[in-house]
């Protein structure tokens, strides 16, 4: 499922540089003028990550983007799948990439170091973009992703509906939130500092390997999982048709026998593996599975004071 | 059977004790396995749990996750120590076993290609006959060549072949899937693990292994007779070619079903029969029961052990059973060098 993974220490700093991209990006807004009519941009760009592809397929101008991965048209992974298939794909090879020639490349900061230090020392700019873990790092990237591709507008308005859809979708918790577990292939799961910790809370759950102290991607023992009893429990891809014993987990009578709301990234992996204004997406999910296991309960706060005027009337 | 010759080597302990003695040592070491977990579980809280009705967190833990893994593994543990105490028995080599031999790498085969092809997930029980196929295949196939009372030598270069040419074809296998967490799983069935299986894994396997169990628990006479050589055992009514033929059978029923849920498991049907064989002296029949026991002790403790050792790594089985068989297994060669004319 999610790539993210453990970079502690640098949040502050992230949402720093989060903050100035939105200074940065007013300015730019205001001074570039009508978005067309810069002659700067770049015009052959090749992302060759998937989180990079759905984010320049979103924000490009038609005829900008020579290329995108693979990964950017399978349905299972990319919200993006249709738009991605008007364009050729690559396989992230430095080989194949340079010969596109491309002005710009889009890369993650992940698994590709080799193809993007061959791919500058061959002269091509290569821009890399570490896996978000935080809405912050979504809104960060997506203004970046804006500039670098001369259209900050588009950019401004994909942070704008992401804020809308996160509005909409989120809950309050609190410390009597239900637990929702996180439960990856091989009892791998996502603590705190990653960006499923972030969707889980703001769906209005408590992350149960966030109050097991544990951060970033690690190990989750099914016993300890099944200690704990979450009364929601999100499993990863389970790769139907092609089995293996690492998805067998999924299916553990102990884990069934829970009776925990299931919410099967199966369905909804591309909302989880990249982070973009559909991040929202995952956090609906998760908020209406929390719905569900709190039925006749008073959800949140806002449904407290939206109710209590009526209560009053006589 | 007369084994006078024997006793004045060794000191054997009388019947019955040495079963008994064992018997007891695998019911501790059950209990300590079901005690053994990281969800840190008292003592009577967890026992208690193993009986009541609930379905409380406590409960599925002991009864879904760590009583069918330590029901596992005293059933493969027995199946392995009674299949090499059969095999050394009847080929009369020191060297048989099933991990040795290919048969164990072989079952791998069979239970791989019924999981990642997703046979098994749309018939559960495939995924026990495939391994089986796999094993009764490698018996044949070592048994064709080295030959039966062949020598150590010419059994273990089968057992090499088999093993290097079926562990390729399960690593090609798991290669080939589109699944990103097949090819990891390489590991899993070349050196075994018990973590996280279930109830369901228990009554695929269980039918075959008991099978297998009654089958090879049978022999006991004929591998007693067959000691005087095959024509005196000729004699005493016992058919060479029947023996063989149970022998193949159990040992594939009792190998296949351990392997396809939990992976090949080396060295335990080496180890265990050789400990035990000064104890019970020259009669296979008695080594039999002596061996299932002493198998499911030494997997119990080896699954004991990983959890132990590295509490959220999930160590293979195979990893500890090797630590104490490979050294075995080089004292062993050079015994049998030493024995050469």
């Amino acid at each position: 499922m999610s790539t993210s993974h453990r970079r502690p220490g640098m949040r502050a700093r992230e949402r720093l540089f989060a903050g100035l991209a939105f200074l940065c990006l007013d300015a730019a807004t205001a001074m570039a003028g009508p978005e067309t009519a810069r002659s700067d941009l770049p015009a052959r760009v090749v992302s060759i990550n998937l989180c990079t592809d759905q984010l320049a397929l979103m924000i490009a101008a038609p005829g900008q983007i020579a290329s995108v991965s693979f990964l950017a048209r399978d349905r299972s992974m990319s919200v993006m799948a249709d738009a991605a298939r008007a364009y050729p794909e690559n396989h992230g090879l430095a080989e194949q990439v340079f010969l596109m020639k491309p002005e710009l490349v889009l890369a993650g900061t992940y698994m590709t170091a080799s193809t993007v230090d061959l791919l500058r020392r061959l002269g091509i700019t290569v821009e890399e973009f570490a896996p978000a873990t935080s809405f912050a790092d979504i809104r960060r990237d997506i203004a970046r992703m804006g500039e670098l591709l001369g259209h900050p507008k588009r950019a401004a308005e994909l942070i704008a509906e992401l804020d809308t859809r996160l509005a909409a979708a989120s809950r309050v918790g609190g410390p009597r939130s239900p637990l929702a577990a996180l439960y990856y292939a091989n009892s791998y799961t996502s603590g705190r500092s990653t960006l499923p910790d972030e969707i889980v809370t703001l769906g209005g759950l408590r992350n149960l390997s966030r109050e097991l102290g544990l951060a970033g991607v690690e190990k989750l023992p099914l016993e300890i999982l099944v200690r704990h009893a979450p009364r929601v429990l999100v499993t990863g891809e389970s790769y139907e048709g092609a089995p293996a014993l690492a998805q067998e987990g999924f299916r553990h009578p102990a884990l069934k026998g829970l009776g925990a709301e299931e919410v099967p990234a199966a369905t909804a992996d591309k909302y989880w593996i990249c982070g973009g204004p559909f991040t929202a997406e995952a956090v609906r999910l998760l908020a209406e599975a929390r719905d569900r296991v709190l039925p006749g309960l008073v959800r949140d706060r806002a449904d407290i004071e939206a109710r209590a005027p009526e209560g009053n009337v006589p | 059977m007369s084994d006078a010759a024997e006793s004045k080597t060794v000191r054997r302990l009388p019947g019955g004790v040495l079963a008994t003695g064992l018997a007891v040592l695998v019911g501790l070491l059950f209990v300590g396995s079901l005690l053994t977990g990281p969800a840190g579980i008292g003592f009577r809280e967890s026992l208690a749990a193993l009986f009541t009705r609930d379905r409380d967190a406590v409960a599925l833990i002991m009864q879904e996750i760590r009583l069918p893994r330590a029901i596992l593994a005293t059933m493969i543990g027995a199946s392995l120590g009674l299949s090499g105490a059969v095999l050394q028995g009847y080929l009369r080599n020191p060297l048989a076993e099933p991990s040795l031999m290919g048969v164990s790498s072989s079952a791998s085969l069979g239970a791989v290609l019924a999981i990642y092809t997703g046979v098994s997930a749309a018939f559960p029980i495939a995924l026990p006959l495939m391994a089986l196929a796999g094993a009764f295949a490698a018996v044949l196939v070592v048994r064709a060549l080295a030959g039966a009372g062949g020598g150590s030598i010419a059994l273990i270069l089968a057992g090499v072949a088999v093993t290097s040419l079926t562990g390729a074809m399960t690593a090609l296998a798991l290669s080939l899937s589109p699944n990103p967490f097949a090819a990891l799983e390489i590991v899993t069935w070349m050196l075994g693990s018990l973590a996280d299986r279930s109830m369901t894994h228990v009554w695929l396997a269980a039918p075959f292994m008991v099978l297998g169990w009654l089958l090879l628990l049978g022999l006991g006479r004929a591998l007693d007779a067959l000691t005087l050589g095959e024509a005196t055992a000729a004699t005493l009514g016992i058919s060479t070619g029947r023996v063989q033929n149970i022998a193949i059978l159990g040992t594939a029923l009792c190998v296949g079903a351990a392997t396809a849920v939990a992976g090949a498991i080396g060295f335990v049907g080496l180890v265990v029969p050789h400990l035990l064989r000064p104890l019970v002296g020259a009669e296979p029949s008695r080594l039999l029961v002596a061996s299932a026991l002493g198998g499911a002790a030494l997997l119990l403790a080896a699954d004991i052990a990983v959890r132990l050792i590295a509490p959220e790594q999930d160590l293979k089985l195979g990893v500890l059973t090797a630590l104490i068989g490979a050294p075995f297994f080089l004292w062993l060669i050079v015994r049998s060098r030493e024995g050469l004319p």
